[in-house]
């Protein structure tokens, strides 16, 4: 019981997840700002930003469902933190794990999408619902590439388990190597999900203000920036877990390290894709995900079952 | 009928895309616009009407303030107009130095504009590189007239300072570094796919509407319209340079982005001729304090389009009347065209891609009969049957009652 709530609360869940989620928005923000010639913010400014945020008072719009929109930022945290205890962060194994749990870690990680949406449709505001609707669109168009570009990692692995897939691919080093396409799709995938230029198109400040989160302020607008932090962190360990090679058959302290090396490589390609590109249009990126991102998920799929025949277990 | 499938969302007169206050208020049916209306008016300041009220001196300081990235064309525009009304042959260096702050003024305008753009299709790492490179150039105007943005350079009869002879090697290094970083974004601009997919396509304005709509400046000419003050009615030392008018077939956002960056590059080669050819001699002769009565229309290529001040003086020190058609009132008559049929997506884009400078346009707003053409006058019964009629449209329905009303008198 004691062991469940420090899993739950200390390490790996919140109170790790939230320094974490900091941390990764720091490197994030320094870095983009690096690359866009800029100096960026210090160290601290996450933190600060955040307490900032909860000192701030409170304003729910008047025409707004009151409880679904002081609910949804504490709901969408809450998805995002879960996750984590299925994901292997200092063994090869999670602090849970069961066949079919990446199943589970996608379906939370869809929720928070599913919060956006319904807090900015019922906070009533133009924008917010214009930008509601985008948020839902836009998972249209990225989840299918990014649940492909995983079922074709955990296909070669035979194993709907993130941890036994981790120690599959600990038990066969250089597979990882026939993942790689699939990486690539997910990373695109994930700025979707992250909702990053070039698919920030739900959020699209120059159009439609803050999108869903217009409407939001004070503390729940700092709930909904730290589920970000956080899906990002997620999203990432994931990622690091599935895709690269995790283990390395090292003790838990230098795997824990080298953890660290993977996500923060991760969060690293995400801030330099996004100084790259300029937003697409919403019919644009419905467009690349379905013609482009899919079908190079399948041709991955594909390229698994094939290689599943062929590569010695 | 009101479509429940449409929204009508309020772009304005306070929203993030827009840097100054103006209302665009969008139908949308989906993520496509089905139309757009343009309201101006949030940021009248009254200038014409100030400058009767002073001296022509004092009124060169007020004009220079109409706009806060083309101010030397305003102040130019505006003294060109009073030396013609009191014939003053300015001295040839001075022509020299009012062009060259006019390119450098046109530099540092289209490298905001790019940045902007950037901005406006979510392209921050755009806005961050081009607002860097345009530090240079406003590096250079500090240096040559003390200021950043408003030179006051300008003054009846010349201008107020010289360059000297130092100055020339920082320029020319100025201008060799700026091309260079252009020449970059030219590139960027041919080969950046969603930069490209953003902007191709997006905004068109046909040729034949541009002239309909009387569209100026990059926005005119990336429709093909070869338009431009400085070849058509050349002013200052512009007759003595060689220069290409650049224009663009595209007619859409991507060709305007073109066109500017085009018109960097000749301002570069332009700078540098001046630079080569600059006279020596004096810089201002000295004007009379009262103008003889007179008028003149002046016009001036401002970055953002031609731009028309007309001024008459009645002999006094002060004019009788100052008028000032900025680029943009001749541009946002064409932004509602170009947002036919677009997405939402699309709009800051396009809004942004005419340049616009609000406060430069904007015009008090009076009520008027257009059918009549008669102004503001309405008289009480009308007005009452114009209330009527107001409220019925809305769903105040009184003339049943009225009718009750009326039939309860008679029957008394």
């Amino acid at each position: 019981m004691l062991k469940a709530l420090f899993y739950i609360f200390v390490f790996p869940g919140f109170l790790f997840l939230f320094t974490f989620g900091f941390i990764a928005e720091y490197v994030d923000r320094k870095l983009y700002a690096r690359l866009q010639n800029r100096v960026g913010p210090p160290w601290f400014q996450p933190l600060a930003d955040f307490i900032k945020l909860l000192a701030k008072e409170e304003v729910i719009p008047e025409e707004a469902d009151v409880t679904v929109f002081r609910l949804m930022p504490t709901f969408a945290l809450a998805a995002a933190c879960t996750a984590i205890l299925y994901i292997p962060i200092w063994s090869t194994h999670a602090v849970y794990h069961f066949n079919g749990d990446i199943i589970v870690v996608l379906y939370l990680l869809t929720v928070p999408t599913l919060c956006y949406f319904l807090g900015g449709w019922y906070s009533r505001s133009i924008f917010s619902m214009v930008g509601a609707i985008r948020a839902l669109t836009q998972l249209f168009a990225y989840e299918v590439p990014l649940f492909l570009c995983l079922l074709a990692s955990s296909l070669l692995a035979d194993t709907w388990s993130i941890s036994e897939m981790v120690a599959f691919y600990n038990n066969h080093l250089g597979y990882w190597f026939c993942n790689l396409l699939g990486f690539g799709v997910a990373i695109v995938a994930l700025l979707g999900k992250l909702e990053k230029v070039p698919f920030d198109i739900a959020e699209a400040e120059t159009e439609i203000v803050a999108g869903p989160f217009t409407e939001y302020g004070g503390r729940f607008l700092a709930l909904l920036r730290m589920t970000f932090n956080v899906e990002m962190v997620v999203g990432a360990s994931l990622f690091a877990a599935v895709f690269l090679p995790f283990g390395l058959n090292l003790p838990p302290v230098l795997l824990f390290v080298f953890y660290l090396i993977q996500v923060f490589f991760i969060i690293g390609v995400i801030s330099f894709l996004r100084t790259l590109f300029a937003r697409l249009r919403l019919d644009q990126m419905i467009n690349f995900c379905w013609k482009y991102l899919a079908p190079l998920a399948f041709v991955q799929v594909l390229l698994n079952l094939i290689l599943k025949g062929i590569l010695p277990r | 009928m009101h479509d429940s499938n449409e929204v009508k969302i309020p772009i304005g007169p306070q929203h993030p895309a827009l840097k100054e206050p103006e209302s665009f208020l969008i139908n949308l049916r989906g993520e496509k616009i089905t139309s757009a209306s343009v309201r101006l008016g949030y940021n009248h300041r009254g200038i014409e009407k100030a400058c009767e009220e002073r001296t022509y001196v004092q009124g060169l300081y007020l004009i220079e303030r109409i706009c806060g990235i083309c101010s030397h064309s305003h102040s130019t525009c505006f003294v060109q107009a009073v030396e013609e009304i009191a014939g003053l042959e300015i001295p040839s260096r001075a022509e020299y130095i009012r062009t060259l702050v006019a390119e450098l003024e046109r530099m540092h305008s289209h490298l905001l504009w790019l940045g902007v753009a950037g901005h406006e299709i979510g392209f921050d790492t755009l806005l961050m590189y081009t607002w860097r490179d345009r530090e240079i150039v406003m590096d250079v105007l500090a240096m040559l007239t003390g200021n950043r943005v408003n030179y006051g350079i300008n003054t009846i009869g010349g201008v107020r300072r010289d360059i000297k002879p130092e100055h020339r090697e920082e320029i020319i290094k100025a201008i060799g570094l700026l091309e260079e970083r252009t020449k970059y974004y030219i590139e960027l601009a041919q080969e950046e796919s969603t930069l490209i997919k953003r902007l191709s396509g997006v905004g068109v304005l046909k040729p034949q509407d541009a002239k309909k709509l009387g569209a100026v400046g990059p926005t005119g000419r990336a429709s093909g319209i070869e338009r431009d003050a400085r070849k058509d009615d050349p002013y200052a030392a512009y007759p003595e340079l060689e220069f290409k008018v650049i224009t663009a077939q595209q007619c859409d956002v991507y060709g305007r982005t073109l066109v500017r960056l085009g018109e960097l590059m000749e301002s570069y080669s332009m700078v540098r001729q001046i630079m080569h050819k600059i006279p020596d001699g004096p810089i201002a002769i000295k004007a009379p304090r009262k103008i003889p009565a007179g008028e003149a229309v002046s016009r001036y290529e401002a970055p953002r389009g031609e731009d028309v001040h007309y001024v008459r003086a009645n002999g006094t020190d002060k004019p009788d009347r100052v008028k000032v058609r900025a680029p943009t009132l001749a541009n946002v008559q064409a932004v509602s065209k170009m947002l036919e049929d677009r997405y939402l997506a699309d709009m800051p884009i396009v809004v942004a891609a005419i340049d616009p400078c609000f406060s430069c346009t904007d015009r008090m707003i009076a009520l008027r009969d257009t059918g009549k053409r008669k102004n503001n006058t309405v008289d009480w019964e009308s007005l009452r049957l114009k209330g009527i009629e107001w409220y019925k449209k809305h769903g105040v329905d009184c003339s049943v009652l009225n009718k009750r009303l009326a039939q309860l008198r008679s029957g008394i």
